[in-house]
């Protein structure tokens, strides 16, 4: 594959152009946004979080395909987890995209450690300028995840 | 049909290879190429001449000096101007600020205007506010026809005693329009205000003579023009220059310092605190020296050749918007376009995997944006040493664009 299909590959612009859990919450929840001033991304995100886990999640941004795309991809595998596999999941994109550096074991059991779909953004590394793109909804998870936390 | 081909080796990074394919420089609006001979003449003021000016009475000290000047002879000269009432600045975006901070702040008070339109860059709106904020002046817009050349009609309205300053870009660097230039130093002249002209973008591409204009103020920048960074030039109108207060203050810009007070050096010098960036300005000289070789009249119709047959050719690609003139007697070479949903940040990196550079995001004309309720373009802009061909692969990429997002 060049490095544009790799890039471009079709699951990454299903969920550029429908993008999942598009929207926001009501009720009680926590909202947390991110941007890339250069480029002009946004990213906003409302999560609803019960007990230890996310209950419920929207999205709303404006961007290129990557950042969409890995925020809808995101959306995707949130709900339903536990804050502490939540914590893994960022580490372990980041391992991918070689923002954090370490080992990120798999283990099946652990929802965190399990990339699947996400695993299409590889190809975003050949491409460094475009790795703070796939990155922003992650840093925006992490950013009301540290809300959650106080 | 104008063949500036051979100009061409004179760039010496024209012959570098980009993603294992020739590069295709579409992004002179955000910087230019430069020539072997500005690389030289910084290179020569290095090794045979580096000193300090204006401070010594040795030999060194003595030429770069003379060079220095040379080079402040040579831009005024470029702009029809007096060397006197040039001001040697880091680019476009200090010399506004110049005006703004050093004018603005002692002629501004509350309840006065400042008319900017929606299509400037921010280098022309945030200094503005800067001093709005501090001065209680308002900032007010005028806004595009369909065309997307600047509204005037709206001015009636506007215009009146309390109006200041009226500053403008001269072209625009998002859609290319050129600035409405007389009917906005007309309108200003009316009521007793001055213009600014923000020429960072109108200079580089069109020959301009402030005795045909009647502007108070022009800025450019020396690395739109084939020059280096850090270095670009503030002209102003002798006695607008007069009344401007220093921004910064230092060695090079006094007469005499005392405890508690100062007087400063006649302009330009006033504004040149510091030791100036004097490679740069050398190397602009000879940015001026090579331009006024080939001939503006020459560049701008070069450039006017590829912008018609650009606008053609893009016109041809199914699901391209163009933000800008189509007519080219009302632009320059700046072209921003959409293409279907791709957005601008894919186009580029698309484009790059070809060797082609263009530019994506907002241009630094966020007001611009959600003006036009669109959040960025991808932007392709010429210079001199841009081919037929340049487009030629541009409209290639673009389709390669379209078939890897599935447009159909
Ligand atoms: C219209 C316009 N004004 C001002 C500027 C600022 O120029 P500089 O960054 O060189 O100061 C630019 C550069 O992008 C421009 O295009």
């Amino acid at each position: 594959m060049s490095g544009l299909d790799e890039l471009y590959r079709e699951v990454i612009l299903d969920h550029y152009r429908n993008p999942r859990r598009r929207g926001t919450l009501s009720g009680d929840y926590i909202h947390a946004e991110g941007n890339n001033p250069s480029c002009g991304d946004e990213f906003f995100l409302d999560i609803e979080v019960s007990g230890d886990t996310i209950t419920d999640a929207a999205m709303q941004g404006y961007g290129c395909s990557i950042s969409q795309a890995s925020g809808s991809m995101m959306m995707d595998k949130i709900v339903g987890m536990p804050m502490s596999d939540l914590r893994e999941l960022i580490h372990n994109f980041k391992l991918m995209m070689s923002i954090e550096e370490g080992d990120s074991p798999v283990d099946e059991d652990r929802p965190g450690s399990v990339l699947g779909d996400l695993e299409a953004l590889q190809g975003v590394r050949k491409f460094p300028v475009r790795i703070k793109c796939a990155d922003l909804p992650w840093a925006t998870l992490t950013d009301a995840l540290d809300q959650v936390s106080g | 049909m104008i063949d500036l081909r051979s100009l061409r080796s004179d760039f010496p990074i024209l012959d570098r290879e980009v993603n294992g394919t020739r590069l295709v420089y579409l992004d002179s609006a955000a910087t230019t190429q430069k020539p072997q001979s500005v690389l030289d003449a910084m290179d020569d003021y290095y090794r045979l001449h580096n000193s300090n000016v204006h401070r010594g009475a040795h030999t060194l000290a003595a030429e770069a000096t003379e060079m220095y000047e040379a080079a402040r002879g040579r831009v005024a000269g470029f702009i029809g101007a007096q060397p006197n009432d040039l001001v040697f600045v880091r680019g476009a975006t200090t010399g506004i600020n110049f005006i703004a901070y050093g004018w603005g702040l002692n002629h501004l008070k509350a309840g006065d205007k400042i008319i900017v339109t929606i299509m400037e860059h921010h280098a022309n709106i945030v200094p503005w506010q800067l001093v709005s904020r501090i001065t209680g002046a308002e900032l007010v817009y005028l806004e595009l026809n369909e065309d997307y050349t600047v509204d005037t009609s709206s001015l009636e309205g506007i215009l009146d005693d309390k109006v200041k300053i009226i500053s403008f870009s001269g072209m625009s660097n998002v859609t290319g329009a050129l600035g409405p230039i007389k009917v906005l130093s007309d309108a200003a002249r009316s009521v007793g205000a001055i213009s600014v002209v923000d020429a960072a973008q109108l200079v580089p591409h069109t020959a301009v003579d402030v005795t045909d204009i009647d502007i108070d103020f022009l800025a450019f920048s020396a690395h739109k023009m084939l020059g280096p960074t850090g270095i670009g030039a503030l002209w102003g109108k002798t006695e607008r220059l007069e009344e401007m207060e220093p921004t910064e203050g230092g060695g090079e810009m006094i007469n005499t310092v005392d405890r508690h007070e100062s007087t400063w050096a006649p302009v330009p010098h006033k504004f040149e605190a510091g030791t100036p960036p004097i490679a740069e300005a050398i190397g602009f000289g000879a940015a001026i020296e090579y331009l006024e070789a080939v001939g503006m009249d020459v560049i701008e119709a070069h450039e006017r050749e590829l912008t018609a047959y650009a606008l053609e050719r893009l016109s041809e690609v199914p699901d391209l918007t163009i933000y800008g003139p189509k007519d080219v007697t009302l632009r320059g070479g700046a072209i921003s376009f959409e293409l279907g949903d791709i957005h601008p940040h894919d186009i580029a990196t698309i484009l790059d995997q070809d060797g082609i550079a263009v530019r994506a995001g907002h241009h630094c004309a966020k007001p611009l944006m959600q003006y036009l309720e669109i959040p960025a373009t991808a932007r392709a802009s010429f210079y001199l040493y841009n081919v037929f061909e340049d487009v030629d692969a541009l409209v290639v990429s673009l389709h390669k664009a379209r078939e890897l997002f599935g447009l159909t």
